[in-house]
């Protein structure tokens, strides 16, 4: 894990304003996921749709570093950048998917349930390594246990019961965050 | 956000697929991308013939400059230009 992975998403972006390419990094990397989801799931664009939307909702982000009203809030803003240019792409392309195609009330739907997982991920990250790993490979990553039994060089047998292990640390950390959830 | 099982936790961490490889390597490097379109912006202020040659053949220009061409580069020169 990179030194700036620790960094709140407001000192990223105070990072990447004052010119640091890691910082820049390592918010691409934060981010990817998220706009790639918001763009594929709740949109529902075409591939090469996506990729120019994913690239233009970066290159405004670090054209427009400097315009935030609230370091903090870069999630949010590049989800309604993502979505706006997500519906700026379908008005464009109606002939190959047309805009009324998407349901707004879906479009909400699967960009809350996009913010849900970026939670469980942000608690991913805290657990150690091993268990990152193998659940983003397993799950995230849509890898067998063969293969991740190779890159891992781990024994096939064992992936499930680790995976297992793995998803009852998470469901502690998630619910440790939540302490009145767990309760419930 | 509600208690979760471990169905739901599998599902929830299967929302969320790494992007293209490529895509993350490619906005990783913008800002240097950013610079050169700078750079030819800058240039197509300055030279009248330049810019004409931009504006009628943007991938040209770009290749020149070693700038990929991608859709998004060629919207941010035309968005710079219009700026003026």
């Amino acid at each position: 894990m990179g030194m700036h992975a620790q960094l709140t998403d407001g000192q990223l972006v105070a990072r990447c304003r004052a010119g640091d390419e890691a910082a820049w990094n390592e918010l691409v990397d934060r981010f990817s996921r998220y706009v790639y989801a918001i763009a594929v799931q709740a949109f529902k664009l075409q591939e090469h749709d996506a990729e120019d939307v994913f690239q233009e909702v970066f290159a405004r982000a670090y054209e427009h570093l400097n315009k935030l009203r609230d370091d903090e809030a870069i999630r949010p803003w590049l989800a309604q950048l993502t979505r706006r240019l997500c519906i700026d792409r379908l008005r464009a392309g109606s002939h190959e998917q047309p805009e009324d195609s998407v349901d707004p009330m879906d479009v909400d739907d699967a960009i809350d349930r996009v913010d849900e997982s970026m939670a469980v991920h942000e608690a991913l990250a805290i657990l150690p390594d091993g268990c990152q790993d193998i659940l983003d490979r397993f799950f995230a990553r849509d890898e067998s246990y063969r293969t991740i039994s190779e890159a891992l060089e781990l024994p096939a047998g064992t992936i499930a019961s680790r995976i297992s292990r793995c998803l009852a640390k998470l469901k502690v950390e998630l619910e440790g965050r939540n302490p009145d959830v767990s309760a419930s | 956000m509600t208690s979760y099982d471990e169905e739901q936790l599998g599902a929830l961490l299967s929302a969320l697929p790494p992007a293209p490889e490529a895509w993350v390597k490619a906005a990783k490097e913008l800002p240097v991308a950013l610079e050169r379109l700078g750079e030819i912006v800058e240039r197509a202020k300055a030279d009248e013939d330049y810019r004409r040659r931009l504006v009628a053949d943007p991938e040209t220009a770009l290749e020149e400059a070693d700038v990929v061409a991608h859709t998004q580069n060629i919207e941010i020169i035309r968005r710079r230009l219009d700026e003026k």
